[in-house]
């Protein structure tokens, strides 16, 4: 989940008149330390912009008394760094950032942004990874055009949305390779993912209709045999073509809901697609 | 080199922005520690973000007042199309002038950072230093 702060913990690192700089591996192994760690961090010389109301932790060298160093009357606190190693610095900036919710890189409990991106020079919005997606990612702008609404609902290193659109449309920035990844889109591209869409109709050209009556058999078998692990073992072994298929990260797949449960959400999410795809067909009215 | 250029004729210094990718292991490591040892150490003025993914996905409103900032901004990130995607995501698109994308998951890291510290004609590096 997305840590439910809404800006990120801003550090300025100041080496500006009133200051003496930071040595070059230090500067460095305290830039670093503060990304690995999820801050944001500006290196100024002068007075850094405003912030946009969050707090400001300004960091520097100082020979005195700190200069004022962002523009506005936001709150700041300012930390002497003389002297201090690195990680003795980086220790004093988390105890002034308190307890602030933070979504840490490689923490316990640590989001990775997954999400799909949209490249509207390529998207027809035509809907296909609305109705598709069963976890209410996608949504609709309030133009008609497709929107990505509640990128946290994404399900983490799952690109199958990005297989059923026939447009190469859909990226996600950390998959491991192209073009979902956010390279350009070559010719042999488009013609693969077109065979990836005919790959699903061939599964029963309803990805979830299928995924519908393959779990329904399982379960009628589980209710004849009475036997959970077999059940299980068949929906499996059903699910491998659909994961191989559409690329969909097995856990997706078994944290599925009930098949009654998706044919709701799929229901749902067609009848919003269909509501878009009808007033981006109506005219809009004019205006006097 | 793989960017997505839109030159601009202002000649303002350019505002430095530089991605960590931290939360996932796509950027090459060697490349993003090397970019960020230059621009560290050419004494310009940046800013430096965790993961532009991250603040996408929450809109963070830093990301507008970047789009926002009347001066050219250089961008050292990944795939040009994902970041111009990324910032539409966050409802703040990048202008169609005067940005610049660097991308370190393809390409050195001297190419990318002769790029992103290269100054627009016209500013001196004592003016970039200020």
């Amino acid at each position: 989940m997305i840590a439910p702060a809404t800006h990120l913990p801003r550090v300025v690192l100041y080496e500006g008149p009133g200051s003496q700089p930071f040595k070059g591996a230090e500067r460095l192994a305290l830039l670093a330390g503060l990304l690995d760690r999820g801050y944001w961090v500006t290196r100024a010389d002068t007075t850094a912009a405003a912030s946009d109301g969050n707090a400001v932790l300004v960091v520097g060298c100082f020979a005195g008394a700190a200069p004022a160093v962002v523009a506005d009357s936001q709150p700041v606190s300012v930390i002497d760094a003389t002297g201090l190693a690195s990680d003795a610095t980086i220790d004093r900036i988390e105890v002034a950032r308190a307890d602030e919710p933070m979504n840490r890189p490689n923490g316990p409990d640590t989001w990775k942004p997954w999400f799909p991106v949209i490249d509207t020079d390529r998207c027809t919005n035509c809907m296909q990874c609305l109705t598709f997606c069963l976890f209410d990612v996608y949504g609709v702008a309030s133009d008609h055009t497709l929107r990505v609404e509640n990128p946290a609902n994404c399900k983490v290193n799952c690109p199958a949305c990005s297989r059923v659109c026939p447009e190469v449309a859909i990226m996600f920035p950390k998959y491991h390779a192209g073009p979902i990844d956010g390279s350009p889109v070559r010719q042999q591209d488009v013609a693969a993912e077109k065979m990836k869409v005919d790959i699903s109709a061939l599964l029963g050209g309803d990805i979830y209709e299928r995924l519908r009556q393959r779990s329904e058999g399982a379960k009628a078998r589980f209710s004849k045999e009475r036997d959970a692990k077999q059940a299980l073992s068949e929906r499996r072994r059903c699910l491998t073509k659909l994961a191989d298929a559409a690329q969909i990260p097995r856990e997706v797949l078994d944290a599925l809901p009930t098949p009654e449960e998706i044919e709701r959400r799929t229901a749902a999410a067609a009848e919003k697609a269909a509501a878009a795809l009808a007033a981006q067909s109506t005219p809009a009215t004019p205006t006097t | 080199m793989t960017t997505a250029s839109k030159p601009s004729t202002d000649s303002a210094e350019p505002r430095i922005v530089y991605c960590r990718c931290a939360y996932a292991q796509v950027v090459p490591e060697e490349v993003k520690q090397e970019v960020l040892a230059g621009i560290a150490a050419s004494g310009r003025g940046f800013e430096a973000v965790a993961d532009l993914c991250e603040m996408a996905a929450r809109r963070d409103p830093q990301l507008k007042a970047l789009a926002a900032d009347d001066r050219p901004l250089k961008i050292a990130a990944c795939w040009p199309r994902a970041v111009e995607g990324l910032f539409r995501l966050a409802d703040a698109p990048l202008p169609t002038h005067g940005v610049e994308i660097l991308n370190m998951r393809s390409d050195a890291a001297p190419q990318v950072l002769a790029s992103i510290l290269e100054q627009p004609a016209g500013v001196t590096d004592t003016e970039a230093d200020v």
